[in-house]
């Protein structure tokens, strides 16, 4: 066990952990922050996304060791002034079903948006195609990142 | 607040401090007959609660998976009541109801609504009796009761101690609202869970944190009915944060649960580890030998024989009526996984006698049962909080994880919360059943439907069920009732051995008789040389012909053309008649089950790949109570139907699940995800629910495209173009 520090959502937070132990399991377990899912543990499914230094990654294969002294954020810390346009949109389609990878889907959606601000359909399911969404939601979800698009325009 | 069942003892309106609630047993109500629970509980399962401030709470009978029951239940009260929309909230209740079969919203359509007019008449009541005149001349809207001729208005928030003082009126006679005054039911309404689920804020099961808890993994035999022959932990018990390492004893056939050891830590990441870190001697039992290749061969054998049971034949038998033409083929379907997004999970607290279930289940109420009987403790010591579910799909009936929970909170003093990792979720499910069916058909000279047979043969999901040779034929494994009219029908069953746990999969039965059914008579108009579409249209306006009736079914006969305006509308939406490119085709399936659905499914095949390129579908399931709910279920249902039929498969070596996780049981990913279009008829009748519907139809739909575009015929799923048989 050894100490690591890294900053979630803008706070700097200290945890005692394994330096294997993912990162997921540090925002949940340790953390609190459980609006990160678990959904497969090898990086398959993407319900474990998160920015780490604005990079949509896999937190459940991202050990806090590679993780530590760096900036992390999770659905509950990307709306900085309210709800992200990715949010704000998922809500406008009525994308959720269940709702459990939906974290995973907004966050990857957010960085694909920040780095293409106008995807196309082919860019989309290229850059969300490691999120799964078992209620196969993907028709509202290509709806609802083209909407952020155009409200992140205007 | 807080409502105890204990307030309503011996009431049916409660004065609870000021407030007006009223209780009311959606159980009994389903089928209109008096409640059977005893004289000592509170009768009632669900009430509706008007707050001072005139917000109102529905505490919820069904538990919500994705399927919209949160916003279309309290919808049909709310319109009744003349609710505000923009305040009422739901809580779940401690007793909910078995959730699943597509039936919420159909069996809760006229309670729900028959609460909500009481509500509305206590309310003119109330408002009447106060400003003394008559309740004919009051009228309710958004909350308010308002009387025009002196424009005198109170809130219900206002009404509520004197409408609690007042009898309240009886759900059986109150008048109910003509669908034509529906301002509510009907209207696209957004989910109410939905802002939640896109901050992260919504509590799944596996996001329940209760203080001082921990956690458990179990390290279960990959084989089906094996268990631990013995164990060492010393290494897991070194792995830092895990606490203790225990073994649980296997549940028999009604509770089935592996058993094996289970490892308690104080992270999600310390139980696995500390299971990596078990060395676990297993006895694999007797299902080791099975595989799937045994299980195809059993079928096979199976189909080369008489079926086993048979339906009540109608007409003569297909061998004895005169040459005419003739199609034979055979279709098989795989186990599949439900594969849930959120694996199986349960946060449990056993202590003085008492025990609290934090449960992301189908069914609280059988949880509590299986829980007590583990614990051998009374149904009332038993709290049950049903969490939102990552998805049902019909495995959150199962009770094997709360069983297992009670196993090890006998063990452990704190809350422990155990996680199924997704392995394990993969490798001990309860699968859709696996099998394969013979399907004969006959034409006359009129190109009509002269004969059918059809012989399935699968892994029963009662013969899984049922103790050792107790296994009795219940009816829903006969091959299916048809919407055509076909004068000869030869149907029968044969089961087939495995050790393999099955159960209920979105649509159960449906998902494979679906297929066989809509692909056959594609086939068969094939043969008979006409269009698809057109051919299942003239079918289905031909004199109708009493069909063998599967045993149980109580329902209505559909009604042809209902189904062919489906057919019509997804005809027309779809363009069924303007060309396509090269490798492109269209293919068509309609059902009367669940609702009348007909779906057109556009597919190019380049290369041996299959790629789905626009799924169209119409619906007529009277009258739609929230059209967002009502796409959503079929978006995600013709989706979650295309991975199925394309992509999914559990094949069995060893008598395990040789798939375990995402990278090898392939799901639809949203590259594959074509553009869906979905067209609901205006109706009032009464509705059908949606959660399964297009389970039926869109496997044969693309499997029909995929013969259209290139002149082959799969009958093995998963659809591959390369199949072989």
């Amino acid at each position: 066990m050894s100490q690591f520090t890294l900053q979630v959502n803008g706070q700097s937070r200290s945890v005692d952990a394994d330096a294997e132990m993912p990162l997921l399991w540090v925002l949940r377990d340790l953390l609190q922050f459980t609006g990160t899912k678990y959904g497969c543990g090898i990086g398959m499914c993407g319900a474990c996304t998160v920015h780490l230094n604005g990079q949509a990654v896999r937190s459940c294969v991202t050990s806090i060791a590679s993780a530590a002294g760096q900036k992390v954020v999770t659905i509950e810390g990307l709306g900085q002034n309210g709800l992200h346009a990715a949010q704000k949109a998922w809500i406008a389609e009525q994308v959720p079903q269940c709702g459990y990878c939906q974290s995973g889907q907004i966050m990857s959606a957010a960085a694909l948006l920040a780095s293409t601000p106008h995807p196309t359909d082919a860019q989309i399911d290229d850059a969300m195609a490691g999120n799964i969404c078992r209620c196969a939601t993907y028709f509202r979800i290509r709806k609802a990142i083209h909407r952020a698009a155009q409200e992140m325009k205007s | 607040m807080n409502i105890s069942r204990r307030r309503f003892l011996g009431t049916s309106a409660a004065f609870a401090s000021g407030a007006f609630v009223i209780g009311f047993n959606l159980r009994a109500r389903a089928q209109d007959t008096p409640g059977t629970t005893g004289a000592s509980e509170n009768p009632f399962d669900a009430w509706v609660h008007i707050k001072h401030d005139s917000s109102a709470e529905l505490v919820l009978t069904r538990s919500e998976m994705g399927q919209g029951v949160y916003t279309s239940l309290p919808m049909l009260l709310a319109e009744e009541a003349d609710l505000d929309w923009q305040r009422v909230t739901v809580v779940q209740s401690e007793f909910s109801l078995g959730t699943g079969g597509s039936g919420s919203v159909m069996s809760n359509y006229l309670p729900l609504r028959r609460a909500g007019a009481q509500v509305r008449v206590a309310m003119v009541a109330a408002a009447a009796r106060t400003w003394n005149v008559s309740e004919s001349e009051c009228t309710t809207e958004k909350s308010e009761v308002l009387h025009a001729a002196s424009g005198r208005k109170l809130a219900y928030g206002e009404l509520t101690a004197q409408a609690s003082r007042m009898p309240l009126p009886d759900a059986k006679t109150v008048k109910l609202k003509d669908s034509a005054q529906f301002t509510l039911i009907g209207k696209e309404t957004a989910h109410l869970d939905t802002p939640d689920k896109c901050t992260g804020a919504t509590r799944f099961g596996l996001d329940v944190r209760v203080p001082g808890m921990v956690y458990a993994v179990i390290a279960r035999c990959p084989t089906f009915g094996g268990t631990p022959a013995k164990f060492d932990a010393t290494k897991a018990l070194a792995v830092p944060g895990v606490m203790q390492a225990f073994e649980i004893p296997a549940r028999g056939h009604r509770v089935f649960t592996a058993g094996g050891v289970v490892v308690v830590a104080k992270s999600t990441w310390a139980a696995m580890q500390g299971r990596k870190a078990l060395d676990i001697t297993w006895n694999h039992g007797p299902n080791h030998g099975e595989t799937t290749d045994s299980l195809r061969a059993q079928m096979k054998d199976a189909l080369s024989k008489p079926p086993a049971w048979t339906s009540d034949p109608k007409g003569d038998d297909l061998d004895s009526l005169p040459a005419a033409k003739r199609v034979e083929v055979m279709y098989e379907f795989p186990f599949l996984a439900h594969a849930t997004m959120e694996p199986m999970n349960i946060t449990i607290h056993l202590r003085d006698g008492k025990c609290e279930l934090w449960c992301p289940s189908q069914s609280a109420d059988a949880m509590r049962k299986m829980v007590a009987a583990e614990l051998q403790l009374p149904e009332s010591s038993i709290t049950v909080h049903t969490t939102f579910m990552g998805g049902g799909f019909g495995r959150r009936y199962q009770y094997d994880f709360p069983t297992e929970a009670a196993q090890i909170a006998r063990h452990v003093s704190t809350p422990v919360q155990l996680v199924w990792t997704r392995e394990d979720d993969m490798t001990h499910d309860y699968y859709r059943p696996a099998g394969m069916r013979r399907m004969r058909g006959m034409l006359d000279e009129q190109g009509n439907v002269a004969a059918w047979s059809d012989h399935l043969t699968d892994t029963a999901i009662d013969a899984f069920w049922s103790a050792p040779g107790t296994y009795k034929l219940n009816g829903s494994e006969l091959p299916p009732t048809i919407p055509y009219p076909v004068p000869h029908i030869r149907t029968g069953f044969t089961p087939v051995t495995s050790g393999v746990p099955r159960a209920w999969w979105r649509s159960v039965e449906n998902s494979f008789n679906g297929f066989a059914v809509e692909c056959f008579i594609d086939e068969l108009a094939h043969a008979a040389g006409q269009d698809p579409y057109q051919f299942r249209r003239r079918l289905l306006q031909l004199p109708p012909i009493p069909q063998p009736k599967t045993t149980g079914d109580e329902r209505r006969p559909p009604d042809p053309q209902r189904l062919v305006a489906v057919l019509d509308l997804v005809a027309e939406k779809a363009g069924w008649n303007k060309p396509l490119g090269p490798n492109r085709g269209r293919g068509i399936a309609c059902t009367t089950t669940y609702a009348y659905l007909a779906e057109v499914a556009e597919v190019t095949v380049e290369r041996d790949n299959i790629r789905v390129d626009r799924l169209v579908m119409a619906v007529d399931c009277g009258q739609v109570v929230n059209p967002n709910g009502a796409r959503s279920q079929l978006e995600g249902g013709m989706l979650f139907t295309l991975g199925a039929v394309l992509k999914e498969a559990i094949t069995i070596r060893d008598g395990a699940a040789e798939q375990q996780n995402f990278d090898d049981y392939s799901v639809l990913r949203i590259p594959e995800a074509p553009v869906v279009e979905t067209y609901l008829v205006d109706s009032h009748d009464d509705p059908h629910g949606l959660g399964e519907a297009a389970v039926w139809l869109t496997g044969p739909a693309i499997a029909n495209a995929i013969f259209a575009a290139t002149g082959k015929r799969l009958r093995r799923m998963p659809l591959r173009m390369n199949e072989s048989t």
